[in-house]
């Protein structure tokens, strides 16, 4: 119990250590706010790892003794937010119960992965960690800032409750359907067993009202019902993994029942059911895949899903579900989200402010505005071209890539000491050799 | 076979070579005429306002400036921003690995045995699986697609046009090179892909790399002696037929050279060992590491087939970088681009994003154009017959409303044999 209360001092104490010191300005780029219109000669300060001022030259007040940096014919917009990562290898819930909200990826997080670098390399400041989506409830998520850092406490929000921002992984559809020991074998089973947790939530919640907080009638301690109740409390949201048509409205209707904020993560068949997810109000995080297939609830994936949630009015944002795709390529994803039909801006938005809101950082990151986190890119061209680079990389203030440095640069290009000697980690039951075995397993019935 | 059987058999028989005959032969109705912005043909610089007009045998009757051109009215105009050749996808395992990524259709890999250069990729291609028209839908008109890296010697692979009809109506070369691998993907491991249950019965080796390098040494030299006795005077002590042999003497009088997939940096190095020690023409497939040996590949002479420029980068690929087909373009070293193998998610890459993601990680547009088109047609031996936009050639393009490579372009359409095919769908 003492460690609990500790944990979010030893953030803030590591995060005050990191801190920006002195005021920069960066000046005479193409500037991206996303909120509001493009700047073409923009002025950018940055003061205490926050922004003081954004605007046009002329407009804005340069302090006196400010680092100024020359960005002309440069573009700058705000560090790019990826609402579906698994950068760091996060673990999630073991193979002994689908349902493990106690869960949690912040303890299996490697901050020293050289994932975390490509992601910055890529221009990504704020990531949604995630745990698979081989289970209904694989664990709790982390929203982690790319900082430069060296364990998971360097990267971890500090919430101003003391909890640590992050949502709860949930999946359904085929991933977490298996036909070993209590997993559900059939999609009617997946949402049956969680609709009975949710209600033991419920009773658990009635429980912990009723004792008003009094330690005779306290009830036993039980984090996965924590979590569940801190769910239907709107205090987390669910970021729940779903593909096809029918799943996805299956989470909308669990989500109504039980009243938890939930984000629709993939939705490769979204665009069949696009005017029922707007109609839910609830918002999208896309993966865009060089081809439909790989397995049968993406057949029909489709490079105009995105467009079609933002046609109909829905909150769309986009992600890399890195190493599904690579964080380098994050702007990429936004460019095949504008071939497939979407708006630039939609696009960009998708990218940065859109995901922001999906993961409730909006007041935080995800716009270049003053009071905000000083996290931005700078780019040498248009963002959504494949001929630009990401040049650098800030945080909070503090530049944590530069494509000039011949190290940074391994890290954005690949080569020796780039990689990982491991193997990568997927989306669903961890490395890809697991995932053959266990796809092997489940069509001819053998022991996995 | 009753008579009554042969015959219906027979008939089935001519029925199938009258409709590849007819195929193959089918004159165009409307030969296009195609008109680009700008004409790119690999073959020199590119061409403002160009033209293509294609004969009714499917091939290239002129190229060039548009202006003063006549075409008759039997030709269907088609008007592009961007047309370039056709795009060559160097190695791949479309159409033996399909969409759905289910047991029915994978058949890139047999793990029964780890030497099993006889298995046909022509045996194995689904000309009608949705990745064919997939990769098609986005300007790739041929394809080198076969066995997948991850056995010693997984079978061999086919030059086939993405026309979508039949392995045997679409084939360019049945039987274009056999596939190798060394490195971790050889290895028959227990924890390897369905490893343990999948490979139970078949052999256990090789388990190591220089167990894997002394079995093929054996498999080649197994191959020079049965050569040897297939001379023998005496008719009675020639060998029975052996495919896996005849495959590998292929290989070794250089008419259909072995694929060898070779990530890391000691593995490439097996690789032009063994092709020095048994006077080996060979291609390299892969080579994660070639930025760290150049000198040596580049010596060797043999063309490399480079991993997808997006390629996951891990275990063997480790090293893989963005920016190696530039230093390859730069050191001089022939080289093509390929979608590769993938066993989850995209079930397929597209070349054309792959040369995309080099041409704007340094190689330039020139370069990688050149790798997905004229290069790698060199590298297959079909550069006579399509690769760049030359009178009789085929009439193999790719149509585009922008810079091909752009993120936001679409190809709006794909020509092959001279035949109009819908570009992306969206």
């Amino acid at each position: 119990m003492l460690l609990r209360p500790l944990l979010p001092l030893a953030v803030l104490l590591a995060v005050g250590v990191c801190a920006q010191e002195k005021t920069v300005v960066f000046q005479g780029a193409h500037v991206i706010p996303i909120v509001g219109e493009p700047i073409a000669n923009g002025v950018l300060v940055l003061q205490g790892g926050k922004i003081a001022a954004v605007g046009a030259a002329g407009q804005v007040a340069i302090p006196a003794g400010a680092e100024i940096h020359d960005a002309r014919g440069k573009v700058i917009m705000p560090g790019l937010v990826d609402s579906h990562s698994h950068v760091g290898g996060p673990a999630g819930a073991d193979a002994s119960n689908p349902i493990q909200p106690d869960v949690r990826a912040l303890d299996s997080i490697d901050a020293q992965s050289p994932s975390i670098q490509k992601a910055q390399a890529g221009g990504i400041t704020t990531v949604n960690i995630m745990p698979g989506s081989g289970h209904l409830i694989s664990g709790q998520t982390i929203y982690a800032k790319l900082r430069d850092g060296r364990t998971i406490d360097d990267l971890l929000i500090p919430l101003e409750d003391g909890r640590i921002a992050g949502g709860l992984k949930m999946a359904n559809g085929t991933n977490s359907i298996r036909t070993t020991g209590n997993f559900p074998g059939t999609r009617g089973k997946s949402a049956a067993l969680v609709r009975e947790q949710y209600l033991k939530a419920q009773d658990y919640r009635a429980k912990l009202e009723r004792a008003k907080g009094d330690p005779e009638k306290m009830p036993a301690r039980d984090l996965a019902l924590e979590m569940l109740v801190e769910v239907m409390d709107g205090k987390r949201v669910v970021q729940h993994h779903s593909h096809r048509h029918d799943d996805i409205l299956t989470v909308l209707r669990l989500a109504k029942e039980f009243g938890f904020k939930v984000v629709l993560h993939h939705v490769s068949e979204g665009w069949k059911v696009a005017r029922e997810i707007a109609q839910a109000g609830v918002g999208c995080s896309v993966i865009i895949v060089d081809s439909p297939g790989g397995k049968l609830e993406t057949k029909e994936a489709s490079f105009t899903t995105p467009a079609v949630l933002e046609q109909a009015g829905v909150l769309v944002g986009l992600h890399t579900d890195d190493g599904v795709t690579d964080s380098r390529h994050f702007l990429r994803v936004a460019g095949l989200a504008v071939r497939g039909g979407m708006s630039r801006e939609g696009a960009l938005r998708g990218v940065t402010l859109a995901n922001a809101k999906l993961l409730g950082l909006e007041q935080r990151v995800g716009s270049l505005e003053a009071g905000k986190d000083a996290d931005f890119i700078v780019l040498n061209g248009d963002p959504l071209s494949v001929y630009t680079q990401v040049e650098q990389t800030w945080v909070e203030g503090r530049k944590v890539f530069d494509l000039s440095d011949p190290q940074d640069r391994i890290y954005a290009l690949g080569g020796a000491g780039a990689g990982d000697p491991r193997r990568t980690q997927l989306c669903c039951f961890g490395n890809a050799w697991e995932l053959i075995a266990a796809a092997n397993a489940q069509l001819f019935g053998g022991a996995q | 076979m009753n008579l009554r059987n042969f015959v219906h058999a027979l008939g089935v028989l001519l029925l199938i070579f009258a409709t590849i005959a007819f195929a193959r032969a089918a004159e165009l109705e409307m030969p296009l005429a195609i008109h680009a912005e700008t004409l790119h043909t690999a073959a020199g610089a590119p061409i403002q306002d160009g033209l293509v007009l294609v004969g009714r045998d499917g091939k290239i009757a002129y190229v060039g400036p548009a202006a003063g051109q006549m075409y008759t009215a039997d030709h269907r105009v088609i008007r592009a921003k961007v047309a370039t050749p056709g795009l060559i996808d160097a190695r791949a395992t479309v159409g033996l690995s399909g969409l759905l990524n289910q047991p029915h259709d994978q058949d890139m890999l047999e793990r029964s045995n780890a030497i099993q250069p006889e298995l046909r990729a022509l045996d194995a291609y689904n000309a009608q699986d949705p990745l064919v028209a997939w990769v098609r839908s986005f300007g790739v008109t041929t394809v080198n697609t076969g066995h997948a890296p991850g056995t010693l010697i997984s079978g061999q692979t086919m030059i086939v046009k993405t026309l979508g009809r039949e392995s045997d109506s679409d084939v360019v070369n049945p039987a274009a090179m056999t596939a190798v691998s060394l490195g971790t993907n050889a290895l028959n491991r227990a924890d390897g892909p369905g490893g343990g249950a999948a490979s139970a019965g078949g052999p256990r080796s090789p388990g190591t790399r220089a167990k894997a390098v002394a079995m093929l040494r054996a498999e080649l030299i197994k191959a020079q002696e049965y050569a040897k006795k297939r001379e023998a005077k005496d008719e009675s002590k020639r060998p029975a037929r052996d495919l896996k042999m005849e495959t590998l003497l292929r290989a070794l009088d250089g008419s259909q050279p072995l694929l060898v997939n070779a990530q890391k940096q000691l593995d490439i190095l097996a690789a032009l060992r063994i092709a020095k020690e048994f006077n080996l023409r060979i291609v390299l497939d892969g080579c994660a590491d070639a930025h760290l040996v150049l000198h040596e590949i580049k010596a060797s002479g043999f063309p490399v087939i480079l991993h997808p420029t997006m390629a996951r980068a891990n275990e063997d690929t480790e090293n893989l970088a963005m920016d190696t087909a530039k230093k390859l373009h730069e050191a001089g070293i022939p080289f093509a681009l390929q979608s590769g193998y993938e066993s989850y998610v995209p079930k397929t890459r597209v070349v054309l994003f792959e040369a995309a993601i080099a041409a704007g990680k340094g190689l330039g547009f020139d370069a990688a154009l050149a790798s997905v088109t004229i290069n790698a047609a060199k590298i297959l031996g079909i550069a006579d017959r399509t690769g760049s936009l030359e009178k009789g050639k085929d009439a193999d393009l790719a149509l585009y409303d922008g810079d091909p490579f752009e993120y936001a372009t679409h190809c709006t359409g794909t020509v092959i044999d001279g035949r109009l095919f819908d570009g992306e769908k969206h």
